[in-house]
């Protein structure tokens, strides 16, 4: 059952994804080039989704657990830290450069496999070498990396 | 604003719905990073439910795509060597920030937390900029 509702939640958020013309990467440029013809189809994306999601998981909040499974799955905080920080900032970077962030390049697979499977297998490897790194010292506790400049 | 974008409501009202359904139900964030890093890796039952959402992400793409008929084409002769680099930016930085916009801007903001108010804003800042300098001092794109 849980499997069947992790495949539904995928459809929907694949299905989102599509019509909201988020998988085409003009669209996430024209709304964070600020500076030029300004298209703010992402914020009512981004708005309209948290509209459900906000007090949809203020509701959950009140269970003390899920429908399906035993407990709530949830990252262990640890703060507003430099990897955090850096992480974001080095992500938005990837973000700006092609308009792909991970969700839209998956779902994008069937619609521009050209761009998209070359950004995911990029995104994999990416993932493994700086998951190589986190193991090397504590999590939280190595120095920053330096972010990548734009080319 | 004479009318009102239907498709990115409603769009973006679907990927709510997941990411609320998938927390009610199974207690999981719909973190498509998190998702996706930990489907390539580790046992298989922690991998199955993964594998199969973005297997649902993919198709739901497909179909929805299949059932607009005025879709717009797809991007053409955009740089084949920025996608990869991009790629392997966005898989280290959200590895490290452990997440992305779904699991950050929607699921963490949803939860209230801190730590992804905090990414959000630092991610959409880095995108704002990393555009302004390729199209605006660089003219690229």
């Amino acid at each position: 059952m849980r499997l069947l509702v992790a495949t539904l939640c995928g459809l929907l958020f694949g299905a989102g994804l599509a019509w909201s013309e988020m998988i085409r990467p003009e669209r996430v440029l024209g709304f964070l080039d600020v500076a030029g013809d300004w298209d703010p189809t992402l914020a009512w994306v981004m708005a309209s989704a948290l509209v459900v999601s906000l007090p949809g998981f203020a509701l959950i909040r009140t269970r003390s657990r899920p429908l399906l499974a035993a407990r709530f799955r949830l990252p262990t905080s640890a703060g507003i830290n430099g990897t955090l920080l850096a992480g974001a900032g080095i992500f938005g970077v990837g973000w700006g450069l092609a308009g792909y962030c991970p969700g839209p390049a998956l779902a994008a697979l069937s619609y521009n496999p050209g761009e998209a499977l070359w950004f995911v297998a990029a995104m994999a490897i990416g993932g493994v070498i700086a998951g190589r790194e986190w193991r090397d010292s504590p999590a939280d506790k190595k120095p920053l990396p330096d972010p990548p400049a734009p080319p | 604003m004479d009318a009102l974008p239907w498709f990115a409501i409603g769009g973006g009202a679907l990927i709510g719905l997941s990411a609320t359904l998938l927390m009610l139900a199974n207690g999981r964030i719909a973190g498509i990073s998190g998702i996706f890093f930990n489907s390539l890796g580790g046992p298989v039952n922690e991998r199955l439910w993964r594998l199969l959402f973005l297997a649902g992400l993919i198709i739901g793409a497909a179909v929805t795509l299949a059932w607009l008929p005025d879709y717009p084409p797809a991007r053409e002769g955009f740089p084949l060597a920025l996608v990869i680099i991009a790629g392997l930016v966005t898989g280290m930085g959200t590895r490290l920030g452990s997440g992305c916009t779904s699991g950050h801007g929607i699921c963490g903001i949803s939860r209230l937390s801190g730590r992804s108010v905090a990414a959000t804003l630092v991610f959409m800042a880095s995108a704002m900029v990393t555009v302004f300098v390729a199209r605006h001092l660089l003219g690229a794109g």
